[in-house]
């Protein structure tokens, strides 16, 4: 690819594919609060969440058909698969945040590999960031509601059984590890993956429409990468569900560790 | 090290151009890629072993691979950060 840039003057798309200037400025308190092309789509994913979820739950039926089929299996796979498996029965008053979570990213992600949107929403840092803060202020104040505030963070930073030396060096570990670690990880995994399949896939389709175009040997290889590039537009398809799964069992094994203390 | 490689290297530098931080991504894949590859082959392992085990050992194996996944993710972030 370096190789035909310097040649043929090939533009690869870069990080600035996820620069939207702003369609409507507003700055409150200093804060820019203006709306542009990501938080349109925001708002577009969260009415096609909400109208799923209505029209699938408006009138219940006691034998599901149809949309009431797909969304109960949903939330039955996030409940079985999810909190049964990692909380147990005590966890399932978090199944709506998880179910939430989960939807949210996965049709964010999906806008991703859609065409006429093709950007995927997770793809700008501030939607990971506010879903990791909140995931853990939730398995704090779990942590704090269930086993008490001086517990609660004993339990997190000097789990018991362990020699008092050892504590110089393993409570400073605990602390960046459960406090800073956790968050950080979850929004930067879901943020990454998503740039990275953003970027694979600009950089796919461009370059295959510029081989296309090129009327050279190169025209051969450019059918070779269009066949490719539609092999990861389901590839990222995957990746979108696999990171919604991976965020929100992360999410669930974090508030589980905060319900139970550690022996 | 050698004054050769020293040398070598000092002489690279007027000659390679692009970004080190790539070089730094590239270097970050090699852990991570190796821990994946350990976590799903022992995955299949412990299946095959006991296919009744499935359902216990897949859900661990997706945390695992998050959590090795992200070492190469935190590379991949910096390698725009520190450009």
């Amino acid at each position: 690819m370096t190789v035909l840039a310097q040649r043929e003057g090939f533009q690869a798309p870069g990080i600035e594919e996820f620069e939207w200037p702003n369609l409507v400025d507003l700055h409150l308190f200093g804060i820019d609060l203006g709306i542009n092309r990501v938080v349109l789509q925001m708002f577009l994913v969260a009415l096609v969440v909400w109208l799923l979820f209505f029209l699938a739950f408006r009138t219940p039926k006691l034998a599901p058909a149809g949309l009431q089929n797909v969304m109960e299996s949903l939330v039955d796979f996030i409940r079985n698969q999810i909190v049964l498996e990692n909380i147990g029965p005590d966890g399932l008053r978090f199944l709506p945040y998880l179910t939430t979570l989960f939807v949210f990213i996965f049709f964010g992600n999906l806008g991703g590999v859609l065409p006429l949107i093709s950007f995927p929403l997770n793809g700008r840092m501030a939607l990971p960031a506010i879903m990791a803060i909140s995931s853990l202020l939730l398995f704090i104040s779990v942590g704090i509601s269930q086993q008490g505030f001086l517990h609660y963070f004993r339990n997190a930073l000097f789990p018991p059984g362990v020699p008092a030396p050892i504590y110089i060096l393993l409570t400073p570990i605990e602390l960046v590890s459960t406090f800073i670690v956790r968050p950080v990880t979850l929004a930067i995994r879901l943020l990454a993956n998503m740039i990275a399949g953003h970027l694979i896939l600009s950089v796919f389709f461009v370059a295959t429409g510029y081989m296309l175009t090129s009327m050279n040997i190169s025209t051969l290889f450019g059918v070779g990468a269009l066949l490719f590039a539609v092999a990861l537009v389901a590839f990222e398809l995957f990746v979108a569900g696999l990171q919604a799964y991976v965020f929100t069992i992360l999410s669930a094994v974090y508030i589980a560790g905060a319900l139970e203390p550690e022996h | 090290m050698s004054l050769a490689l020293v040398n070598s290297i000092l002489a690279a530098k007027e000659t390679v151009s692009g970004s080190v931080s790539i070089i730094g991504y590239g270097l970050g894949t090699l852990g991570p890629g190796i821990g994946i590859g350990f976590l799903v082959g022992k995955t299949v392992e412990g299946i095959s072993r006991q296919p009744e085990a499935a359902g216990a050992v897949r859900p661990l194996m997706f945390i695992g691979l998050a959590l090795v996944e992200a070492l190469a993710l935190f590379g991949f972030a910096l390698a725009f950060v520190v450009s």
